[in-house]
């Protein structure tokens, strides 16, 4: 048996490093930004779309340590990507990540016998750690006493810091026990059944000899590779993961259950150290959390809850979302007035007025709606009410083959798919993940809006059709993008991506009131990410597409007519006889590939081809569209024009900015092509067989 | 003490002591880590509104599972 010794011999050239690491809810990230002071540097790890949070932090000395606030996790027995994050870096396997020289361990503790579960097998690495016990203030309530001075005997009497984070309770204690220059090595082992050791001690030499693991690795490096099924977390060449597989279908089949016996073995000398460390009281009195889910998971008052706050949240992007919206708009407008009346006349000047400030424009007005979405989100994740919406849409979401951390992503994507895809980092199945990013755009987003109510009107222009009829078309299509959802993700869970369906294990933590600042910082940080990553592409594409109308320059004066002449007129007519059968003519084609960067372009380019002025109002615009003929006399937008238009946008992707949040969430190109090209498709197939079995039924 | 039972059977404010749990299936190893082994001491808490997942008290934490993995869980209820 293989001791694992680590030097604590400071590196000159590097701070010492500080690792954070905890189970999910047990307060690390609140710690974190404690220490750092929100000094952090956030991103992802290289080749996983796992959040990579690193920071700076002033010890009482002076003295600078860096900080990282590795991924949440329930074991290193690894079952999703954060979970072989944390496993990797702690074992020295990331080549991104140094292996840190100090852990602080973050327990929950008013949960403590659980979270020893990780905290004990971290303590096993050998790496100098501080026990951080967190939560104090809830123990206390609770009536629980644990005995902080035997509990550190228990591992060698490493530091246990007594905490509640929230409140910076004990930081300034955790901090001096930090600057100190030597920490106890923590001593802790459970011992690992005989045979079972015999078997592990064979795969790590079969493994070192196949060059997957390090000669000097230690016996836990095969534990927590062969317990971790999932081949796509190693990150390694083919021939040792052949090598991997091996081994543990060889270890599985000698020793059956190995991993079930060591689990059952750490617990029970978990056992021994909380029997001497914790006393609790006979009874319980109910919780808070215990009242707050008697009325949130209610059969019916759960129900109405629910409502409720997805009520409010809607209220507030459509509602409140509207008086930012509308500043937006008339700034880069009057940036675009502002650039005109100082530029002399030109392409230059029509290329950042028409081309940047336009298409940019386009994009930042959705801020507003982004922000409260982000905010949202992040106060129901930071209050433990996220669970329980999983916890409840988890059936109806089963149904498709996705699990309910699957709803809330979706459910936001009615607003915009943007943070709706961001908030799938929370599925830690990757399977599920995917699946939810790549039928979120479905879903009815804001931008879609202005073109459905402009074909609606076209279809249905007299007010005495009663506004019910106007809603119900709107309610439809909506209906249809929940549908082909639904539709999609039970397909592609069926056919398109194989792996093992993990279970949907969830913990319901308990409720806390939520730290704003956190949240208001994080809603920041998301935003950020989505400008810096949409902003460059959106900026290239807005340019292009500016291109694409605007040249060849045209003499004749009236900018229909220069459109028609443009590269994207040409394009337009090249494509009229394959959208043809979806009933569009090539001025509609101009309107398709100029939306192709953001949907509600459509509505200014047929303002622009029709040469209808600008303004609030729809009626212009409708009427022209209306009076808009066919070269055999017949209208262009019959009420099945207008359908197959609509149903075009409820499945084309036709959004750049999701395109970009795509590609950054799925780490590649393959999985937004994929979406666009799968969106592009049924999207024509639809408004194709809209136009045509309209025509059937004796429709114009 | 009565007959082992299901925990997907168990009745929503009871308890139970886990009688056995399947070995060598990865998503009983999960709930294994998390606390649940024969032995333990569950308490149910309710049922989703749509009657599946369950809630289930161990060890001090709320865990969630479906059903289908409760069907495999072997209780002793008190």
């Amino acid at each position: 048996m293989s001791t694992n010794e680590v030097k604590s011999s400071k590196k000159p050239e590097r701070d010492m490093t500080f690792a954070l690491v905890g189970n999910p809810n047990c307060g690390k990230t609140t710690l974190f930004n404690a220490l750092t002071g929100l000094k952090q540097k956030v991103g992802n790890y290289p080749g996983v779309t796992v959040e990579r949070k690193e920071g700076e932090c002033f010890l009482p000395h002076g003295e600078k340590v860096r900080i990282i606030d590795l991924p949440g996790a329930y074991s290193l027995n690894a079952r999703s990507p954060d979970e072989a994050v944390l496993r990797d870096v702690l074992l020295g396997r990331r080549k991104d990540t140094p292996r840190p020289d100090r852990i602080i361990i973050v327990l929950d503790a008013s949960n403590l016998e659980r979270h020893l579960y990780l905290s004990t097998q971290i303590l096993e690495l050998g790496i100098p750690c501080i026990l951080a016990l967190n939560m104090m203030d809830i123990v206390a309530e609770q009536g629980v006493e644990i005995d902080v001075d035997n509990l550190s005997k228990s591992f060698g009497g490493i530091p246990v810091i007594p905490m509640q984070a929230s409140h910076r309770k004990g930081l300034v204690e955790i901090k001096h026990c930090m600057s100190k220059p030597e920490i106890p090595a923590p001593k802790f082992k459970v011992a690992i059944p005989e045979e079972i050791n015999d078997g592990l001690e064979k795969s790590w030499k079969r493994l070192r000899e196949s060059g997957v693991l390090a000669n000097e690795s230690s016996l836990l490096e095969p534990l927590y590779l062969l317990s971790d099924r999932d081949p796509t977390h190693y990150g390694i060449q083919d021939k040792q993961l052949d090598a991997i597989q091996d081994t543990r279908k060889e270890l599985a089949e000698k020793f059956p259950g190995w991993e079930d016996k060591l689990v059952a073995a750490r617990y029970d000398a978990i056992y021994v150290v909380t029997q001497r460390t914790i006393q609790r009281p006979d009874e319980n009195d109910a919780t808070l959390t215990d009242k707050l889910d008697a009325v949130f998971l209610h059969p019916v008052w759960g129900w109405v809850t629910l409502l409720v706050i997805l009520g409010l949240l809607f209220t507030m992007i459509f509602k409140v979302a509207d008086g930012p919206m509308g500043w937006i708009e008339s700034f880069f407008e009057w940036c675009g007035t502002w650039v005109s009346g100082r530029m002399a006349e030109g392409d230059l000047r029509d290329l950042i007025v028409d081309g940047v400030i336009a298409g940019v424009g386009g994009v930042v007005i959705f801020l507003p709606q982004i922000l409260i979405l982000f905010f949202f989100i992040g106060m129901m994740e930071d209050t433990g009410y996220m669970a329980r919406i999983a916890f409840m849409m988890d059936r109806l979401m089963s149904r498709v083959g996705l699990n309910g951390k699957s709803f809330l992503p979706l459910l936001s994507s009615h607003a915009c798919a943007v943070p709706g895809v961001m908030a799938t980092r929370t599925i830690d199945n990757p399977k599920d993940r995917l699946i939810t990013i790549l039928v979120s755009p479905l879903a009815g987003c804001s931008a879609r809006l202005p073109v459905y109510l402009l074909m609606i009107a076209t279809m249905i222009p007299s007010d005495e059709v009663p506004a019910m009829t106007k809603a119900l078309f709107l309610l439809s299509m909506y209906a249809l993008g929940v549908g082909g959802a639904f539709f999609f993700a039970w397909l592609f869970h069926k056919q398109l991506l194989k792996g093992e369906g993990a279970p949907m294990i969830l913990e319901l933590p308990s409720y806390k009131s939520p730290a704003l600042t956190a949240v208001l910082w994080q809603m920041w940080e998301r935003t950020r990410i989505f400008i810096r990553r949409a902003g460059t592409v959106i900026l290239g594409i807005s340019i292009l597409l500016w291109f694409a109308v605007t040249y060849p320059k045209s003499d004749n004066p009236d900018p229909s007519v220069a459109m028609e002449q443009s590269i994207a007129g040409k394009v337009g007519k090249i494509i009229e006889p394959v959208i043809q059968p979806m009933g569009y003519d090539w001025k509609i084609g101009i309107g398709l590939i100029a939306s192709f960067a953001a949907r509600e372009v459509f509505v200014s380019t047929m303002s622009i081809i029709y040469s209808v002025e600008e303004t609030e109002e729809i009626e212009p615009l409708r009427d022209r569209l209306r009076a808009e003929k066919r070269p055999d006399g017949r209208p262009v937008y019959t009420p099945r024009t207008c359908l197959s238009l609509m149903v075009f946008y409820v499945f084309a992707m036709q959004c750049l900015s999701t395109v970009a949040v795509v590609k950054r969430e799925t780490n590649g190109w393959k999985w937004p092509l994929f979406q666009i090209a799968y969106m592009t498709l049924t999207a024509c197939l639809g408004a194709f067989l809209v136009y045509q079995i309209g025509g059937m039924m004796g429709q114009l | 003490m009565s007959q082992p039972t299901r925990l997907s059977d168990l009745e929503q404010g009871s308890s139970a002591v886990i009688e056995s749990i399947p070995t060598g299936n990865a998503s009983l190893t999960r709930l294994r880590e998390l606390g649940l082994l024969p032995g333990t001491r569950i308490q149910l808490i309710r049922r989703a509104p749509m009657g599946d997942p369950i809630e289930i008290s161990v060890r001090g934490s709320l865990i969630s599972l479906r059903k289908k993995e409760a069907e495999l869980i072997e209780i002793q209820t008190i």
